[in-house]
Order: structure tokens, then C-alpha cells, then sequence
């Protein structure tokens, strides 16, 4: 079973099927999944699930981003974990990164600095972030664009952010990462 | 969140409105006229009829027109967004855009300018569900225009309903069409939906098709109580 944590500005928002329901669609292919908008995550239910998701927001929404307190439970967490955009976002801050302001619309090429499971090369990808993550010691850097990181790996758990939209374009990382 | 809408009239944009209307506030609708029947951007066939819509959704319409030059129609994209920001306090707005990355980049781009949301409530929605939705809903909807083989006339001016689902589905296993025509392989028109107080009827309408392009042009409307 595959968590996916809504972060989107309310639960039940307008915003909820354009960065959710995609991530859904990808999912349902091999595994059930459940959503929880992230104010509901409880950390005692997380022994239910394989894997987590974190979604992406609109490029307006940076709730989260202010609200990282609400996140403590991915520190603790010992399940594998993919941010997506707002996402991995929030797990950089969790992890006491920076945040820098890069502004990605649209379609982006980025190229792979570390070998990795999910992703390998160079390759094209949907991007929108006002953000992306200033270079930190938790983590390894695993892919780059002109505007900076791109993707990141934690360094000591199975825990992933992707600046892009996987759920848009290259669904396949999402299948990986599920398939892991 | 007080919102706008960006409609074209069709069956897509029509869903958003419903879409946002469920979730938040719709101050108003705006709609870009193009002159360039090819535009990547803009829905074309009977663009004119989006104001009677509009009147029937009893919401306000911003219109504007464009030469439709590919990225100055985004300048005039850009006024009118502006327009509904100035006049109505509009914090973001709606699409219903569903696979086209071309159209939705533009957006965005044009409201992260704007400081405003960009919420695409119909994004990679699996095509025959949206179509199912769209017949749940009772939406009435007319295929207006016609721009890929092996359609021809005889789709124009068609009511969309089950059957027509199943052969747009049909199509698009034999012959690669986006069933929703999200490749501008089809036009819709939106004469009734469930927000509309009034529907429209259409009382004169001709066919003009030129090898596999062909519209549905409306000439004569009137609303109707429902």
C-alpha cells in the first residue's frame, strides 16, 4: 500500500486533481494507494504503508514550505519516500536545507550527476517551482539543470526529490520508484 | 479564492467552470477571440457564442481579441487576465487545459507574471472518463468543428452522447485521435449544462467543411428557460 500525501492548500482543494489524481493514475497500475492531505498524516499509521509519496502544488502554493513543522514525521521515517516539487522541497527543509529561489515553467532538460535507481542521463522534463534546494550535507545531488539540483537522494535513507513533475512527463520514475 | 475562468465555450472549459464553481469562487469567465483558425492556443468555432453562454451561466465576460500570431496572442492573453484582476480582484486562474503542455506552460507563465494561481483542474485526466463525466453531468454539447481524418461533415452540429463517445474512443484506437481532441482533432460547443440557467437553442446553423476540416457555424441563437 502506497501512501500519497496531498500538499496542496486545503484538503478537497480545486488543485487536488491536477497534482494528485495524476500521481493516482500512475499508482493504481500496481499498487492500491490511500491520500491523506498532509495536516492528517499520523505518524502511528505510517507502519501501514510500503512507500510514500509526497505531491506537488501550484506554483502559488507554498504552504508547506511555512508549515514544515507539520512534517517532523519524515525525519523519523525509515520508509522509502518520494518528493515530488513541493516535495522534496519539504523534505529539504526538513532536513535543515536551504531553500533558493530558481524558477522553473515548463519544459526543462536536466542531466544525471549520480547514478541512481529511479532516473540515468540526460533527458527532458516538466517543471514548475519557484524554489529548488540550495546544496546540503543531507543529502546527494542526482541531478542537475541550468538552474541548479534538480533531484536529490538522502544519504542515509531511501528517501527522493524530484524538483520536476514525474506524474506529467517520465511517469517511469514513479513506476521505479514503486518497483524499487 | 475569487477566480477566472478562461472559456472557450467547449466542452473542456465548460467542465472547469463547473470544476472551480464546486471548490471556490468564479468572478468571471474570459474569453480570446482569435483570428487565426490555426491557433495553437485558442478554440476557434463559434468563439462568438461564449458571450450567450456566458449569459446563460449568469457570470461576466471579459472578451478579447487577437490577431492570434503565435506569443503576441499571449500579450493579449496577458491584458485580458489583467482586465479581470483590475476589475474583479480575480487571485488566480482556471483552465481546462488536459494534456497540451504548450497551452498550460504559456498560462502559467503568464500568471506567475501576474502574481495570480494557475489551477488546471482537468490535467491529465484519462480522456474517456472526462467524456463519461461530461454525459453524467448532462452537458450538451454539440461537435462544432472537425480537423482530422476520417471525420467528415456528418459529425458537425452532432450531439454528443454515448454513442458518439464510443465512436470518438473507437477513433482514437484506430486512427490515433485524441478522443477529447486535445490535438484540435475536434471543436465542441456547450449549449446546456447543469450551471446554465438558461439553454441555448440553435436556430440556424450551416455546414462548411473543406477537405477533413469543417465547422459548425451557429448564424441564429436564442436562450431558452429550462
Amino acid at each position: 500500500m502506497i501512501l500519497i500525501v496531498d500538499m496542496n492548500y486545503r484538503k478537497d482543494s480545486l488543485a487536488f486533481s491536477e497534482f494528485v489524481l495524476p500521481i493516482i493514475a500512475v499508482v493504481s497500475i500496481f499498487q492500491e494507494s490511500t491520500v491523506k492531505h498532509y495536516l492528517e498524516v499520523d505518524e502511528k499509521d505510517l507502519a501501514n504503508y510500503d512507500r510514500i509519496i509526497l505531491s506537488g502544488t501550484a506554483l502559488k502554493d507554498n504552504e508547506t514550505l511555512r508549515k514544515v513543522e507539520n512534517f517532523g514525521w519524515i525525519r523519523e521515517c525509515e520508509k522509502p519516500i518520494l518528493g515530488i516539487c513541493a516535495g522534496m522541497q519539504t523534505i529539504g527543509l526538513v532536513f535543515g536545507c536551504r531553500l533558493k529561489q530558481s524558477v522553473g515553467i515548463g519544459m526543462t532538460q536536466i542531466r544525471t550527476v549520480r547514478e541512481n535507481p529511479l532516473f540515468s542521463l540526460t533527458f527532458r522534463v516538466y517543471e514548475l517551482h519557484n524554489f529548488t534546494l540550495d546544496p546540503c550535507e543531507a543529502f546527494d545531488v542526482l541531478a542537475e539543470s541550468e538552474n541548479g539540483i534538480e533531484a536529490v537522494k538522502h544519504k542515509e535513507k531511501l528517501m527522493y526529490g524530484v524538483l520536476f513533475h514525474p506524474e506529467v512527463r517520465n511517469r517511469e520514475i514513479i513506476e521505479r520508484f514503486i518497483l524499487m | 479564492m475569487k477566480l477566472a475562468v478562461l472559456f472557450s465555450g467547449g466542452k473542456d472549459s465548460t467542465l472547469a467552470v463547473h470544476k472551480a464553481v464546486e471548490k471556490e469562487t468564479v468572478s468571471c469567465l474570459i474569453s480570446i477571440v482569435s483570428m487565426n483558425k490555426s491557433s495553437l492556443m485558442f478554440h476557434t468555432p463559434n468563439i462568438d457564442l461564449t458571450g450567450l453562454q456566458a449569459e446563460a451561466l449568469e457570470l461576466p465576460l471579459i472578451r478579447r481579441l487577437t490577431e492570434g500570431k503565435p506569443e503576441e496572442e499571449l500579450e493579449d492573453l496577458k491584458k485580458a487576465i489583467g482586465e479581470a484582476a483590475e476589475t474583479f480582484g480575480i487571485e488566480g486562474v482556471v483552465t481546462g487545459a488536459i494534456e497540451s503542455v504548450y497551452q498550460a506552460e504559456r498560462i502559467q507563465r503568464i500568471c506567475h507574471e501576474k502574481d495570480l494561481w494557475c489551477i488546471n483542474p482537468l490535467w491529465k485526466r484519462n480522456q474517456q472518463d472526462l467524456l463519461e463525466e461530461i454525459l453524467q453531468k448532462n452537458f450538451q454539447v454539440i461537435i462544432s468543428g472537425v480537423f482530422a481524418y476520417p471525420m467528415d461533415e456528418s459529425w458537425l452540429g452532432k450531439t454528443l452522447d454515448k454513442g458518439l463517445v464510443e465512436r470518438l474512443l473507437r477513433l482514437g484506437r484506430e486512427y490515433g485521435i485524441s478522443p477529447s481532441g486535445e490535438g484540435g482533432e475536434i471543436e465542441t460547443t456547450v449549449l446546456d449544462a447543469p450551471l446554465f440557467r438558461r439553454r441555448i437553442d440553435v436556430l440556424e446553423a450551416r455546414v462548411e467543411m473543406e477537405k477533413t476540416s469543417g465547422t459548425y457555424v451557429i448564424k441564429k441563437t436564442g436562450l431558452a428557460d429550462k
